[in-house]
């Protein structure tokens, strides 16, 4: 494997700033926003952006987490070899009725977790509205999913992958693209 | 010892404690922990096993073990078809293999199976292509009661090591004491077990358990009293005299409670016998854990389940 | 006049205290002259180049299932699978259907075997009518028409007053009393031996002082009436032990052990995980008992091995453990599987092992044979002690598959079986 740096961490901040800004200005009523981040990277990016918003408005949003595992279209007769994932918390502190989720992921690819995180969100309740922030789009959408906020547009092909690094679980920080070099 | 837990179950079936290691045993208890959590929610389900037939094919009575099962099954969106030894062609004289070959041929994903002999899961698990998950065979093993034991006081201790458990009644005929010594032992935990003479197997101890005559001496000290099912009028009076007598040395009364430490657990597999091998005051009080061996037990057969319907991997990023 | 002449073969026979190089010529089905050379040059010969020459080999228990149970092995299936096994003459015990508890059903057993012209068959008769434990049989008619000897086999001769008066009565007739000692309250309707093993299996155990008990209540039986008294199949220490006093103190008493309860341990239920054909009766038991019968074999105190042979049908052993039932086949593997253990592995001197399949026996049972003396009849038993071969159940002669061996690959093998001079079988070379 070898990559590129497409991000570094001041360009990281960035992103995460602007977003904040646009999550404010599209909100609405920020008081019905509820950040959720999907396991595992998007809960620290949730966490990040719930503060922004807080210094922005000065109002701080609840954040929830979300596993997705056993909702996942991956696993299943009709995948082969499939292995189950690992279950991770699902931990929403306040009711996502009547909120404006905005689900919180850190790449966005062919938009399959995000199906899986909506229906995994649809059976803890109703909320008002679903929106979509991430920290980079790749591309490839394999179903009609679109998000709301993005930090970085990356284009990519399938042969790469888009690795985020998040200070508080990888002890490094910035968006690399890696590539599997030919033997 | 804390154990890290393994990356998937090995096998394709669960028959009993025995075969799993130390660290598929915290797999299955860390995911039954999660597991807990969809019985919080509101919709009490989970599309895990959407479209996977599981066959719970009962060649033993019994309401509770099954039902817990079926409501795992249901919890995961998977199908559950009940199949009972006496309504059945079971009772026409077709063998067990007979009658496992014909459900396979419907192409069932999992086989849950309780049966009076030992060794009729390992039988089905060699000839089938199914998972085969035993719900208790003879006096051998019972690895989802193990399992949600096992669960319930971690859940209330933090961790199994360390603890010392104390496990008393007719062991002779128990499979749940058999696959609780396993477990625990591989768990770091300490087991006693205690029970008339008559009815304690030999070389029990070389299972991985001290054994005592006296209850008092099991329980003394211990963390966790767990009290077997005793069944008098299964094995004739041969064994032991009377349910009276059971009762003056080997039931678990308040006084005998408090030999334990002071905030020692009371479980018991269920379904009890007030006044036999339990003093309802003991049930019923603050110790006692029961209700929450019964909802640990959902959890863990949904993990069970949801483990052997796969291996395990790292989500992928999409 | 039929000759034949066996040459180059290593004659090995207890009863003369031979092991050489050795020439053995057959006339009209009985050994005429055993030397270092012989020239006939009307003889067939027999090469028997890197073969050892033993008197034919018998096993005094086994089970034929004929008359009865003719879907698990017959006389002729029977007795086919001995010849392949290396065996010339056979005892069959009486637990057929009828039981064997009068002289037509012996007579009818033993017009079967010579139909079937392959291996001898001596039935051994009833103790008690219909296996009932309760009423003699009628020994006298029986020996008549050809019993050997009388057992209950497979179950006790429960009743102490009738297991006296049989071993009293039995005198008579200089015959032994055969008993497969198992104390069947104690027994507790288990299933395999009584110990560690059985309890981590969750299986209903057989504790192996259900087998001495009745050992002892024998052997202090037959002291008393002076009757001898054989234990079939022992497969405890403390029956052993019963069984060595006796012989200190002069009781007629003697024993035999089967290969499965010298080859195999309780710990096969184990790793087969519930493997029916490892359900025996009495067990397998556990290490400490094994090598107690191991060590009795070398010094002497078990007078002969015997398979137990006890064929079952396919469709009854694939049932769950607890309910298939016991048993399981040797007569085809007992060469091999006895050779490999005793001989190769704990070192029993090759003359003192055929001792214990042919001389032994026969005269334990005092049955033709067992010997190559002149005069002999001509059962012969000829093996391959180099030979290395897989144990292959469907490959048997018998009807049934039911072995815990399938699978094994081991040395020693039975090369020819000659019953009478004739060669009744003989091993396909590659």
């Amino acid at each position: 494997m070898h990559r590129v740096q497409v991000l570094d961490a001041r360009g990281v901040a960035r992103a995460l700033e602007r977003m904040a800004a646009e999550l404010v200005e599209r909100v609405g009523d920020e008081k019905l926003l509820y950040l959720v981040g999907v396991q595992t990277r998007g809960v620290p990016i949730a966490r990040r952006l719930a503060k922004l918003v807080a210094a922005a408005t000065g109002h701080e949003p609840p954040v929830g987490a979300l596993d997705i595992a056993l909702y996942r279209d991956d696993v299943g007769p009709w995948r082969p070899a499939h292995q189950q994932p690992i279950l991770r918390d699902t931990e929403l502190p306040v009711t996502v009725d009547g909120k404006v989720v905005c689900l919180v992921d850190d790449v966005l690819y062919t938009g399959r977790t995000v199906r899986a995180a909506l229906d995994t969100l649809m059976d803890y309740g109703r909320p008002h509205a679903i929106r979509l922030a991430v920290l980079v789009d790749r591309g490839h959408r394999e179903l009609p999913i679109a998000a709301d906020f993005v930090g970085r547009t990356v284009p990519t092909s399938h042969t790469e992958d888009v690795q985020v690094r998040l200070r508080e679980s990888d002890g490094e920080e910035g968006v690399w693209i890696g590539k599997e070099v030919a033997e | 010892m804390s154990v890290k837990p393994a990356a998937r179950l090995r096998g394709k079936d669960l028959v009993g404690i025995d075969p799993l290691s130390a660290e598929e045993i915290q797999l299955i208890l860390e995911t039954a922990e999660q597991m807990r959590d969809i019985a919080a929610r509101p919709i009490k389900k989970v599309p895990a096993l959407r479209g996977k037939t599981v066959v719970n094919l009962f060649m033993e009575a019994s309401t509770r073990t099954r039902f817990s099962f079926e409501v795992a099954e249901k919890r995961l969106s998977a199908d559950s078809l009940n199949f009972s030894a006496t309504s059945s062609s079971v009772s026409k004289g077709e063998t067990l293999v007979d009658t496992a070959l014909n459900l396979e041929a419907m192409q069932p994903d999992f086989i849950v199976i309780r049966h009076v002999y030992a060794g009729a899961p390992h039988q089905l698990a060699r000839i089938l292509r199914s998972s085969v998950i035993n719900a208790g065979d003879g006096a051998h093993e019972h690895p989802t009661q193990a399992l949600l034991d096992a669960l319930t006081i971690r859940l209330k201790r933090g961790s199994l090591e360390g603890q010392v458990v104390a496990i008393v009644g007719d062991l002779q005929h128990s499979r749940v004491v058999r696959s609780n010594i396993l477990l625990l032992n591989r768990m770091g935990t300490t087991v006693r077990v205690a029970g008339p003479p008559s009815l304690i197997p030999l070389e029990m101890d070389k299972l991985g358990c001290q054994v005592y005559r006296r209850m008092e001496d099991a329980i003394a000290g211990a963390d966790v009293v767990m009290m077997l099912r005793i069944q008098l009028e299964r094995q004739g009076r041969m064994n032991f005299p009377t349910v009276r007598e059971y009762y003056d040395f080997f039931a678990l009364t308040p006084e005998r409670l408090k030999l334990a430490k002071r905030d020692c657990l009371v479980m018991h597999p269920g379904p009890m016998n007030r006044g036999v091998e339990i003093d309802s005051r003991v049930a019923d009080g603050p110790q006692s854990v029961i209700l929450e061996q019964v909802t640990n037990g959902v959890a863990v057969r949904m993990a069970v389940l949801y483990l052997l319907a796969g291996g395990h991997g790292e989500p992928t990023a999409d | 006049m039929s000759r034949l002449l066996i040459k180059h073969g290593r004659v090995v026979d207890p009863s003369q205290r031979l092991d050489e190089g050795l020439n053995v010529l057959i006339v009209d089905g009985k050994v005429a002259r055993i030397a270092e050379r012989i020239e006939d040059k009307e003889a067939d010969i027999f090469d028997a180049t890197g073969l050892v020459i033993a008197p034919g080999f018998v096993d005094v228990h086994v089970h034929l299932r004929e008359p009865g149970f003719e879907y698990k092995e017959t006389i002729a299936t029977g007795t086919a699978a001995a010849v392949a096994g290396g065996f010339t003459s056979v005892c069959c015990m009486p637990n057929t259907q009828p039981v064997n508890d009068n002289a037509a059903v012996t007579e009818f057993i033993r017009a079967r075997a010579a139909e079937a012209g392959l291996a001898h068959v001596y039935p051994i008769g009833a103790v008690s009518k219909g296996l009932q434990g309760e009423e003699l049989a009628e020994m006298g008619e029986m020996a008549r028409a050809g019993a050997v000897a009388f057992s209950d086999d497979g179950k006790p001769v429960h009743n102490s007053y009738l297991m006296r008066r049989a071993l009293e009565y039995a005198q008579l007739f200089d015959v032994p009393v055969v008993d497969h000692c198992e104390d069947p309250n104690l027994a507790a309707k288990g299933v395999m031996h009584e110990g560690a093993v059985a309890t981590r299996l969750g299986l209903r155990g057989v504790p192996a002082v259900a087998e001495e008990v009745m050992a002892a209540r024998d052997v202090v039986l037959a002291e008393l009436t002076g009757g001898r008294v054989h234990i079939a199949h022992v497969s405890t220490r403390g029956a052993l032990e019963r069984v060595r006093d006796g012989k200190a103190r002069g009781v007629a008493v003697t024993c035999e052990v089967t290969p499965h309860h010298l080859a195999l341990t309780d710990q096969a239920v184990a790793d087969s995980e519930y493997d029916t054909d490892t359900k025996v009766n009495p067990p397998l038991r556990s290490g400490d008992h094994v090598e107690a019968l191991i060590q009795g074999v070398l010094d002497g105190t078990v007078d002969c091995l015997a398979t137990d042979h006890a064929p079952h049908h396919a469709d009854e052993k694939v049932l769950e453990y607890d309910l298939a039932p016991f048993g399981v086949v040797g007569l085809e593997t007992a060469i091999p599987v006895t050779y490999d253990l005793l001989v190769r592995r704990r070192k029993l001197p090759l003359r003192l092992f055929i001792a214990l399949w042919s001389s032994n026996p026969a005269r334990l049972f005092r049955l033709p044979g067992g010997s190559l003396k002149v005069g002999s009849p001509a059962d012969i038993t000829v093996l391959d002690l180099d030979a290395r071969a897989t144990v292959n159940p469907d490959r048997f002669r018998s009807l049934s598959r039911n072995t815990p061996f399938a699978g094994q690959r081991l040395k020693g093998w039975p090369a020819a079986t000659l019953v009478g001079g004739k060669v009744l079988w003989r091993r396909e070379r590659k």
